[in-house]
C-alpha cells in the first residue's frame, strides 16, 4: 500500500533549485535509503517530507491511512540541543505534543511512552538527565520520541553519525527490528554499505536522481 | 530591624510593591526558561529598550508610564522580531542590536526635546534602572499587573507540553503537528507583557537579569525541565522579596538590589550545584 508519493518534485529555497524532477513512492513496510553527496539536497528533502518546507514544484501526497504530520522524525544529531535540562521521560513524552489531549498528556499516552522506552531499551534511564547520556543512548531516546509521534513511518536523518561502531550496530539492529514489526523506514545515510542488507529501496539524489529497488541497485553496482 | 520592617509593611505602597514584584518575578523566571533555552536571551533586553522608547514617546503626550501605549508597541515589536527571526530582513542579533539601541537613542532624544518635567536625568534614570517606580504604584497598577501575571502563568501551565516540545525541538514539534506559529506568537506576546511589567520593577536595563539569572541558577541544580521551571520561579520570587526588603532596610535602589541578590544566588548555585 502506497503511503507517500512524490511527483515531479523540485526542491530548494528562494528560487535556488537544489533538487529537480524527483519521483519516488514509499509503500508500507518499505526500508528506503536516501543517499547523495553533501549539499545534494537530502536535508531539504527531509524538511519537505515533514511539511516544514514547501516544494518549489510538484507534489508530495500521503495515502494509505498516512496523514501529513504523521511521520516520526529522528533529527540529525547536530540539530538537537545536547545540554537541554530535561529527563528522558520528558523528551519521549514530547513526541505526543502534536497529538490529542489538549492541555496535558493522558494515561494512555504515558503508557505508550513507557512501552516505546522499553522497545528502545531506555526505560531504566527514564528519569535520567538527557544531557548526561552517551550519544547512542540519546539517539535511542529520540527514536522513542519519534515512535510516540508515529506508528507508521519513521524518517531518520543520519541516525548513526557520530556514534561509535558498537552503538551504530545496535542502532541499526533496533531500526531493522522496527521495520520487521511493520514500520516504514526512510533513512538518510552516508554509508550505504551498512544498510544494504536491510534496505528495500534506494533513492540517489544529486545531479541525477535515481529511484530503484535494492536488487536493481546491487546489480547496477556490480555491472 | 523587624519592627522597622513591620512599620514599612504597614504602608500600602510597600505591600503593593511586594505583591507586584512577586508576580513579576514569577512570570519573568518562567519566561526566562523559554528564552534561555531557545537562545533568545537578548530578546528581553532589546524589547525593554523598545519599551523605553515607547514610554518616552508616550510621555510627550502626557501619558507617562501608560501601559496602554507601551504594551501594544512592545508586543508588535516582539512579534516582528520573533517572526523575522529566521527569514527576516535583517538576521537575528544584528536586527535586535539595531532596534534596541535606536529605540534607546530616540527615547532619550524625545525626552530631551520635549521635557515633561524639570528633572530629565532623574526621569531617565528611573526608567532605565527602575529606582523608585516600584514604590509609587497605584492600586490600579497592582490590579492590572495581577491580571496580566495571572494570564502569563495560565498560558505557561496550560500550554506546558507544547511549550516544552517547541523549546526542545521546534522542527520536530512542527513536523508532528504542533502549530508552532501560533505558539510562537503567543510566546512573543507574553514576553512583551512581562517585559513591560518588569520595567516597573527593575527598569529597562536590568530586565534581562530577571529573565536569565533564576533559570541559569536552577539549571545548576536540576536536570529536568519541570524542576528547572519550578525552581527558577522559586529562586526568582525569593530574590525579589529579599531584594525589596534589603533595599528598604538599607535604602538601596530596588532594581539593582534584586539583581545583586540574583547574582549572589547564581554564584552559590554554581559553587554548590551538582552539575559543573
Amino acid at each position: 500500500m502506497v503511503q507517500i508519493e512524490a511527483k515531479d518534485l523540485s526542491l530548494g529555497y528562494e528560487k535556488q533549485v537544489v533538487v529537480k524532477d524527483l519521483n519516488f513512492t514509499v509503500s508500507e513496510k518499505d526500508y528506503l535509503c536516501i543517499i547523495g553527496e553533501n549539499g545534494s539536497g537530502k536535508t531539504t528533502l527531509v524538511k519537505t517530507l515533514l511539511s516544514l518546507n514547501e516544494p518549489l514544484k510538484g507534489t508530495i501526497s500521503f495515502s494509505g491511512g498516512l496523514k501529513r504530520n504523521e511521520i516520526g522524525y529522528l533529527p540529525q544529531q547536530s540539530n538537537v540541543q545536547r545540554d537541554f535540562p530535561a529527563t528522558v521521560e520528558e523528551i519521549v513524552m514530547s513526541g505526543f505534543a502534536g497529538k490529542g489531549g489538549k492541555f496535558f498528556y493522558d494515561a494512555s499516552q504515558k503508557k505508550k511512552a513507557l512501552e516505546n522506552m522499553e522497545r528502545m531499551k531506555v526505560k531504566d534511564l527514564s528519569s535520567s538527565s538527557f544531557s548526561q547520556l552517551s550519544g547512542g543512548q540519546q539517539q535511542r531516546v529520540l527514536l522513542a520520541r519519534a515512535l510516540c509521534a508515529s506508528q507508521k513511518v519513521l524518517l531518520l536523518d543520519e541516525p548513526v553519525s557520530g556514534l561509535d561502531p558498537q552503538a551504530s550496530a545496535s542502532m541499526y539492529e533496533l531500526i531493522r527490528q522496527l521495520n520487521k514489526e511493520g514500520m516504514t523506514i526512510i533513512m538518510i545515510t552516508h554509508d550505504i554499505e551498512d544498510v544494504i542488507d536491510d534496505a528495500s529501496h534506494i533513492l540517489q539524489i544529486g545531479r541525477s536522481n535515481r529511484f530503484t529497488d535494492i536488487d536493481t541497485f546491487k546489480k547496477e553496482r556490480k555491472g | 530591624m523587624f519592627s522597622e520592617l513591620a512599620l514599612y509593611l504597614s504602608f500600602p505602597f510597600v505591600r503593593y510593591a511586594l505583591i507586584v514584584s512577586i508576580l513579576i518575578a514569577l512570570c519573568s523566571s518562567l519566561l526566562g526558561v523559554i528564552l534561555v533555552l531557545r537562545r533568545f536571551s537578548h530578546l528581553g533586553d532589546g524589547l525593554s529598550h523598545v519599551a523605553f522608547g515607547a514610554m518616552a514617546a508616550a510621555s510627550i503626550f502626557g501619558l507617562k508610564n501608560d501601559m496602554l501605549v507601551v504594551l501594544p508597541i512592545t508586543m508588535i515589536t516582539a512579534v516582528i522580531l520573533l517572526k523575522g527571526g529566521k527569514k527576516g530582513l535583517i538576521k537575528g542579533d544584528a536586527a535586535l542590536a539595531m532596534l534596541s539601541t535606536a529605540a534607546l537613542a530616540f527615547g532619550y532624544l524625545l525626552m530631551n526635546v520635549f521635557p515633561s518635567s524639570g528633572n530629565i536625568s532623574g526621569d531617565v534614570c528611573t526608567t532605565l534602572f527602575g529606582s523608585t517606580s516600584i514604590l509609587t504604584l497605584k492600586k490600579s497598577d497592582v490590579i492590572l499587573c495581577s491580571v496580566l501575571s495571572a494570564l502569563v502563568l495560565l498560558v505557561y501551565v496550560l500550554f506546558y507540553k507544547k511549550i516544552f516540545a517547541i523549546t526542545f525541538d521546534e522542527d520536530f514539534a512542527k513536523a508532528t503537528g504542533v502549530d508552532t506559529e501560533k505558539y510562537n506568537l503567543l510566546i512573543a506576546m507574553i514576553i512583551a507583557v512581562v517585559v513591560v511589567l518588569a520595567m516597573n520593577l527593575v527598569g529597562s536595563l536590568l530586565i534581562s537579569a530577571l529573565l536569565v539569572f533564576p533559570v541559569l541558577s536552577a539549571m545548576r541544580l536540576f536536570n529536568s525541565f519541570r524542576a528547572v521551571s519550578i525552581v527558577s520561579a522559586l529562586i526568582s520570587v525569593f530574590c525579589a522579596i529579599s531584594g525589596i526588603i534589603i533595599s528598604i532596610l538599607a535604602s538601596t535602589p530596588v532594581g539593582s538590589t534584586i539583581v545583586a541578590v540574583n547574582c549572589l544566588i547564581f554564584i552559590l548555585c554554581t559553587l554548590f550545584g551538582r552539575k559543573r
